[in-house]
């Protein structure tokens, strides 16, 4: 096999001008000859269901498969808070190059600058987009949108629809899709999951699908393949993710070649429900645009045993804005988690557990809100009732779903007691390695939004990801996919038949076959939960060697026993979640390894990556320049054999220093 | 907390099912109803006998793939909450609960509590969108949309597409779901040039799909998880009566 020499392709010429020469310079395939190209999109949240419409519209002919019931459900229906753009509505200084800039050193200078202006530059049309196709964004009285803050950022540039941004984003990217549905020029497979990609003459030529109903493998023949397939942050078993949200089609692109880029940068979001008891299931986001209005604080005082309204203003310790007064509560994600863990880890702690924070929105319900409101409404001198009252209102209307979720969940009243919030899984800045068009190292394979591991670097701001997911979706691929399609307008489609088809079909039976008849005593569930165990405690929000060696061999030690004591009950040809679910724990297991190999190998701190050899006195994370800034980059060899290939990362239109949000 | 459940078992679409009884101890009040499923399907498990398979993703009430009736509630006797948000803190210890899937004509049930409800994203394949293909927008501010009007149709936007509307209703009807998206795009400007051809088309795919009448009897509203408000129906109506007495096609 001919070693694989990395290039991410982006553009020569200045930074501003590269995406529009090369827009203006990239191959075109003409419309009669889109007609007679097929392409597979897999996944069908935002990245999925933007590219499918998009490329339908343009003439292909494309195929959508998601496991969910409905293209619908996609875990970006969960996002809360809200999307960036450039757009500087606010008139406070935003632009195109505020945003690159912020989303750099946000993800700590370890994300490549051709694809990240980019992403900023198209930021803008994305609202444009939604807005055209109906998407109810917060609106002032005037009719104009609105917009608010979120982490790492000094402007308002956060497009939102209350705590449900996510939900309106990809209903408006589902009905896009459901209207080429509709029409004929795409074919959806709901409850299908992808299972392998097919490769032949090295290109990606469609994939391997289980029918989840029926149980049935299934061909389908693609001239190139879209995995739009989300994150891996459920190795960890309890994260934000949704159920379902799994790492397989990825896992499968890699053990096909596709290269894995900076699988340890895990994003842990600071603001989450904490754990209440074994059996959790999954974990509940409280969205970073509470940090607007909330204020972080735990008791100066260890082990106080106060209710957090009895504790006088003085003794509390509003931490983030004592060590960060430039930012403050908006510090981002990864700084505001480990400065929670500190604060838990010395004893101040809140709650039952202690691994809690109070994330409290008192202060300004009453002083900001309460009293514009007052104001507006010409009450002198309010009394305290009045202004909560009138604050609440406005708080109800700002984040009133996120209040109601956290009442249901945890029995207490947000309005009445500060939030009890601890830092959880979330995002995965790493994903499937891409150059600039998109491409994986697979010829004809692509890969869209959260899975690729492209914009973020090694944290990724609020409010990005649902950027980051449509631009890959409406305003990228459309254009990049022409550089590859253009030279395949001579190849016919290949029928199904093909050996490459039947051997991939087979492979995959004698897997699903394998998982079936072990027939020991342990549940999918089970394994899943041991090896989220490992992983939190070894691989996540701080990590050292000695720990990383350990979690790497009992991992390994995990998946002997998996392959040997595993239980799916149910049968193999019919609809079987247990079945589902083992094929996603193996492979998760197998990404949980690499994980911490990753994380072995960087040997310094940066974004979500913190070994606690590398910190500096006051806690911070200590970057290596001169030996790390690479994009780590895996290549699979073999059962737990890995070779590391780097992506060299200049930056030459930002000045690398320190990240500072003092 | 012990908890004993009725729950409906069916293998596939092609057999008949039937109630079986489960007993599920050490339950949690923090757990959520989902998260007692769990419990118990560990439990089935480990005793050798198949899981029950039921419909869930997000847990976070959002996605809507959760469905269940409990004891003949869509989503259980909470107001305003999905199956995934409901806690067991709302049940006492010794209870028996009755778990049934969706019932309706329009879902054909797929395995146990599995109910299959392609047919909506059929009816909004009819007509659920604005035919804007990507590139053609115009600056998001161009278009001043009053604030009253955008919350309206942001309220409507909120539907989850759970199914809860249709296993509430006596005669399995989908005009809360279709009305819900019909009121969306109806109060916006960005709807109005297929305000009409959206109106008749989607209730068109709803008749098509096997959904009942509606009888304005309001269970509807009364059990959605997002509090879609029956407003959108007399919405919805009013704009199938324009459209019918308009429309060029009649």
């Amino acid at each position: 096999m001919a070693t694989i020499k990395l290039d991410a392709k982006v553009p020569e010429g200045p930074i501003g001008e590269k995406w529009t020469k090369y827009k203006s310079s990239v191959p075109l395939v003409n419309p009669a000859n889109k007609r007679s190209l097929e392409i597979i999109v897999v996944g069908t949240g935002l990245a999925g269901s933007s590219a499918a419409a998009s490329l339908a519209e343009m003439g292909y002919k494309v195929k959508t498969f998601c496991f969910q019931d409905s293209p619908r459900r996609a875990h970006s229906i969960a996002a809360q808070g809200g999307i960036n753009a450039a757009k500087n509505y606010q008139n406070d200084g935003d632009s195109t190059y505020r945003l690159f800039y912020d989303t750099i050193k946000g993800g700590d200078y370890r994300a490549r600058e051709g694809n990240v202006h980019r992403l900023a530059e198209v930021s803008a049309n994305i609202i444009d987009q939604c807005v055209a196709q109906g998407v109810p964004f917060a609106r002032d009285y005037g009719g104009m949108l609105r917009n608010r803050s979120f982490g790492g950022t000094q402007v308002q540039r956060t497009f939102y629809a209350a705590g449900q941004t996510g939900q309106q984003l990809l209903l408006g990217a589902y009905s896009a899709l459901e209207r080429q549905i509709g029409k004929g020029s795409v074919v959806n497979y709901s409850r299908h999951e992808m299972l392998d990609v097919v490769k032949i003459d090295g290109k990606a030529r469609g994939i391997i699908a289980r029918n989840l109903i029926t149980g049935e493998l299934e061909r389908h023949f693609g001239h190139a393949v879209l995995l739009c397939t989300g994150g891996y942050g459920n190795v960890f078993y309890l994260s934000t993710n949704a159920m379902g949200s799994n790492v397989t089609a990825a896992w499968k692109a890699h053990k096909q070649g596709a290269l894995f880029a900076n699988p340890c940068f895990t994003q842990i979001h600071p603001t989450c429900i904490p754990v209440s008891g074994d059996h959790q299931s999954k974990l509940t986001l409280m969205s970073e645009s509470l940090r607007n209005d909330g204020r972080i604080w735990v008791p100066k005082q260890k082990d106080d045993k106060r209710a957090a309204n009895d504790i006088p203003e003085e003794e509390r310790d509003y931490y983030l804005e004592r060590r960060y007064p430039a930012f403050g509560n908006l510090v981002p994600r990864d700084i505001a988690s480990r400065a929670a863990k500190e604060r838990c880890d010395a004893g101040y702690g809140v709650g039952a557990t202690k691994m809690a924070v109070y994330l409290d929105f008192k202060s300004n319900l009453i002083n900001k809100y309460g009293r514009a409101e007052a104001t507006k409404l010409g009450i002198e001198n309010p009394d305290l009732d009045t202004l909560i009252r009138l604050g609440k209102e406005v708080v109800k209307e700002e984040y009133g779903n996120l209040f109601d979720m956290y009442k249901q969940i945890t029995g207490e009243d947000p309005y009445e007691v500060p939030m009890m919030i601890y830092p959880a899984v979330h995002y995965t800045m790493g994903g499937v390695w891409v150059d600039y068009n998109l491409m994986t190292t697979v010829p004809g394979l692509y890969c869209l939004g959260e899975a690729n591991f492209s914009d973020h670097g090694a944290n990724r701001l609020g409010a990005s990801a649902l950027m980051q997911g449509l631009s890959d979706g409406y305003f990228v691929i459309p254009y990049t996919i022409g550089a590859y399609l253009s030279a395949e307008i001579k190849t016919k489609a290949i029928p199904t038949d093909h050996e490459a088809f039947v051997e991939a079909e087979k492979s995959t039976r004698e897997r699903i076959e394998k998982l079936i008849n072990i027939k020991g005593k342990q549940s999918p569930e089970s394994f899943h939960k041991r090896l989220g165990k490992i992983m939190w405690e070894k691989c996540g929000m701080a990590r050292s060697e000695k720990g990383l060696k350990e979690a790497i061999a009992e991992i390994q030690a995990l998946k002997k026993e998996f392959w040997s004591d595993l239980r799916v009950l149910g049968d193999i040809d019919g609809f079987n979640p247990e079945l589902d679910k083992a094929g996603r724990v193996a492979d998760f297991i197998e990404l949980g390894e690499l994980m911490c190999v990753d994380a072995l190998d960087r040997n310094e701190s940066c974004g979500g990556h913190f070994r606690e050899e590398y910190q500096e006195d006051g806690g911070e994370a200590m970057r290596d320049d001169e030996n790390y800034m690479y994009v780590s980059a895996w290549e699979h060899k073999g059962e737990s054999q890995w070779e590391l290939h780097k992506e060299e990362l200049k930056y030459e239109n930002i000045k690398i220093a320190q990240r500072n949000y003092k | 907390m012990t908890i004993n459940l009725k729950v409906w078992k069916q293998k596939n679409a092609k057999t008949s099912g039937n109630l079986e009884t489960y007993k599920v101890d050490h339950v949690s009040p923090d757990m959520s109803f989902l998260e007692m499923f769990d419990v118990l399907n560990e439990k089935l498990v480990q005793e050798n006998k198949e899981p029950i398979a039921f419909d869930h993703d997000c847990r976070e009430g959002i996605c809507g793939m959760c469905s269940m009736y409990i004891n003949g509630q869509p989503h259980g006797p909470l107001e305003g909450v999905t199956t995934c948000q409901l806690h067991m803190r709302t049940f006492n210890d010794g209870d028996t609960i009755v778990v049934e899937p969706w019932r309706s004509k329009a879902f054909p049930v797929i395995k146990d509590l599995v109910v299959d409800r392609s047919a909506f994203d059929r009816i909004i394949a009819s007509g659920g969108f604005v035919s804007v293909n990507t590139g053609n927008a115009q600056d998001a501010n161009n278009l001043a949309i009053g604030k009253d009007k955008a919350d309206m149709a942001f309220a409507a936007a909120a539907c989850i597409g759970c199914g809860a509307c249709v296993a509430a209703c006596k005669n399995a009807s989908a005009m809360l779901f279709v009305s819900a998206k019909v009121s969306q795009l109806a109060l916006l400007p960005q709807g109005q040039p297929e305000r009409e051809s959206r109106a008749l088309n989607m209730v068109a795919q709803m008749d098509a799909e096997g959904f009942g009448a509606c009888t304005n009897t309001g269970a509807c509203a009364a059990e959605c998880p997002k509090e879609i408000s029956l407003d959108n129906i007399a919405r919805l109506n009013r704009e199938f009566l324009g459209a019918s007495i308009s429309s060029t096609s009649v």
